[in-house]
């Protein structure tokens, strides 16, 4: 990643393969810009949840659709973007996963690790008619984590860039 | 980023699975169902999973484990856990999955348990 770099973009395929590739890439680069190893760690597995959460509850696992992996590095936090082309979802209509009844659930505990891991956490509606999960990571105290350089403020918050 | 290993051995009456590498979605979920339902097929339901070297679950991985729980507990046996790592140990909490298993930190009184 060059100092000159603020955002990143790929769509990945419907596959399990996807969910690796994506956790990989944003390890990659969470490491790079110098957050701590417990903070990549929470980082990649809220990555893996929402991408895992597009392949199998957004788009079906339909290898027909498509997964939208965005990052942006601003002066304060590492935001990113997950979108789906499945129907979308409401927060609200979530199970809380804490819930006694839910305890035993073998699945619904994405969302929850996402929140959980990261520092801001938001699902709207994407421009592809999906989901969009926008999750981000505050750098360090004492400033920017980089180890590259001023990657400038062009999104400060957790907004969608594009809504439907 | 490694799989899932897996060998199995019998202590008495249990069987201990040391698990090491990752339970994730894809092949290491499905290497731990496919393990627990041939050992439950095989009338064996005293199951314990060492988890020692074991440094990254996710939600599916999460899934499975409950899913092995329940289905253990189905057959009138009981799956537990041995060795958290510290990442496995938190991640359970915060889910309030650590009230729900029974887990030990020494092998001899976790196979004493079953008794």
């Amino acid at each position: 990643m060059t100092p000159e770099a603020k955002h990143l973009e790929v769509i990945l395929d419907t596959h399990v393969e996807s969910v690796n590739l994506a956790e990989e890439m944003c390890l990659r680069v969470a490491e790079a810009v110098g957050f701590s190893e417990d903070e990549c760690y929470r980082i990649g597995m809220s990555v893996r949840e929402g991408v895992i959460n597009a392949f199998h509850y957004g788009n079906q696992e339909k290898p027909s659709k498509k997964i939208h992996l965005a990052l942006d590095l601003t002066q304060e936090k590492m935001i990113i973007h997950v979108m789906d082309e499945g129907k979308g979802f409401r927060l609200e209509d979530v199970p809380d996963p804490l819930a006694e009844e839910n305890l035993l659930s073998t699945s619904g505990r994405g969302i929850f690790l996402m929140r959980t891991f990261m520092d801001e956490f938001n699902v709207v509606p994407g421009r592809t008619g999906g989901a969009e999960i926008i999750m981000s990571k505050k750098f360090p105290a004492g400033g920017k984590a980089s180890t590259n350089g001023n990657h400038g403020s062009t999104n400060s918050d957790t907004a969608p860039r594009q809504q439907a | 980023m490694p799989a899932l290993y897996m060998t199995t051995r019998e202590v008495g009456p249990v069987t201990i699975l040391d698990l090491s590498g990752r339970i994730s979605l894809g092949e290491g979920s499905a290497l731990l169902r496919k393990t627990i339902r041939e050992l439950l097929d095989g009338g064996q339901a005293k199951i314990l999973l060492n988890l020692g070297d074991v440094n990254y679950i996710d939600s599916s991985g999460i899934g499975e484990l409950v899913s092995a729980f329940t289905a253990v507990r189905n057959r009138s046996g009981e799956l537990k856990l041995l060795n958290l790592t510290k990442k496995v140990h938190d991640l359970l909490q915060i889910t309030k999955l650590f009230t729900v298993f029974d887990v030990y930190n020494d092998e001899p009184t976790a196979v004493r348990s079953y008794q």
